[in-house]
């Protein structure tokens, strides 16, 4: 089973990169865009098909390593 | 009195903050390794400054569960005089010693310069030797060195005098509230992302780190008493 995990800067945190990439999109002529917000993806395999077991592992990775709670949210997909 | 230095894969201000021990106050300091399990011989532990682990991940994550780090834990909970500097600042919040987190300056850019600093807080053991409300020069080199935490975070730490550096003028990070350096409720432990180790003499371009040092050995003088230094 593969999980794609998504971390990203909690909404209420500055968040440069993001802000750059923007500035860069808007001096390209991508007037459009509004708010840019960078984060991270990671693709973690797992070893076993119990969809709820890999769910609650993958929630205790997220909070003890994969995002800095104080700072970040996740998310994660499960496939297969 | 007997300092341990800890070592992680990527650590490269270890030896300046030794250096720096044996520079200003002369006791008795030693490298140990990040998968060392037992400091029960060390009165102070500094965590220097670096990459440890390459910063994969985020600065300080993967550090944070180093075999050293569950001993760093319980020297803490003993009271034991705790120091982290810049990259050991983000372990120490990593590892939940200290409250906050430090992420990207705001400027986007690695700043490496002198900067002024003003001591907030006297009463820790790093920084009994200053003034109340001094202006101390000390210099930064950092790329993810802006603290955060949320507002009522914030209030609790202002209202237990957790703040212990703030920057002087300019903020060069985006730190919230100026803040450049914390400490826990108790006042043993303190991190900080400017380096007093690379401001311990005049040579240097400051000398004014070297109070840093001596604080935590006037700190460990009055626990132990002066009649049993070794």
């Amino acid at each position: 089973m593969k999980a794609k995990v998504y971390v990203t800067i909690k909404e209420n945190v500055l968040d440069p990169q993001g802000n750059a990439v923007q500035g860069a999109l808007h001096t390209l002529g991508f007037s459009e865009v509004g708010q840019v917000r960078i984060g991270k993806y990671l693709e973690v395999e797992l070893d076993t098909n119990d969809r709820a077991q890999a769910e609650e592992r993958l929630k205790v990775m997220c909070e003890k390593l994969l995002a800095n709670t104080v700072v970040e949210d996740y998310r994660f997909e499960l496939e297969g | 009195m007997k300092f341990a230095v800890i070592v992680f894969p990527g650590s490269n201000c270890d030896i300046d903050c030794f250096k720096a021990v044996e520079d200003t106050v002369g006791q008795s300091v030693d490298y140990v390794f990040h998968t060392a399990t037992d400091l029960s011989a060390y009165d102070a532990i500094l965590v220097p400054g670096g990459f440890s682990y390459g910063d994969y991940l985020r600065c300080g994550a993967i550090a944070q569960f180093a075999p050293v780090m569950t001993e760093v834990r319980k020297a803490a909970e003993a009271g034991k005089f705790i120091l982290g500097i810049c990259n050991g600042f983000q372990i120490l919040t990593e590892a939940g010693l200290l409250p906050g987190a430090l992420i990207r300056n705001n400027s986007l850019k690695f700043r490496c310069h002198q900067v002024n600093l003003v001591v907030e807080n006297t009463s820790t053991a790093f920084t009994n030797a200053y003034a109340q409300g001094e202006t101390i020069e000390i210099p930064i080199a950092h790329g993810e060195g802006s603290y955060y935490v949320d507002d009522a975070t914030l209030a609790t730490l202002k209202a237990n005098n957790q703040i212990v550096f703030r920057y002087a003028g300019e903020n060069p990070n985006g730190s919230v509230d100026n803040i450049a350096g914390v400490s826990n409720e108790a006042g043993n432990v303190v991190g900080m992302m400017p380096h007093p180790e690379r401001a311990i003499a005049e040579i240097l371009g400051s000398s004014d780190g070297a109070r840093m040092f001596t604080s935590v050995l006037n700190a460990w003088r009055e626990r132990n008493g002066a009649a049993s230094i070794s």
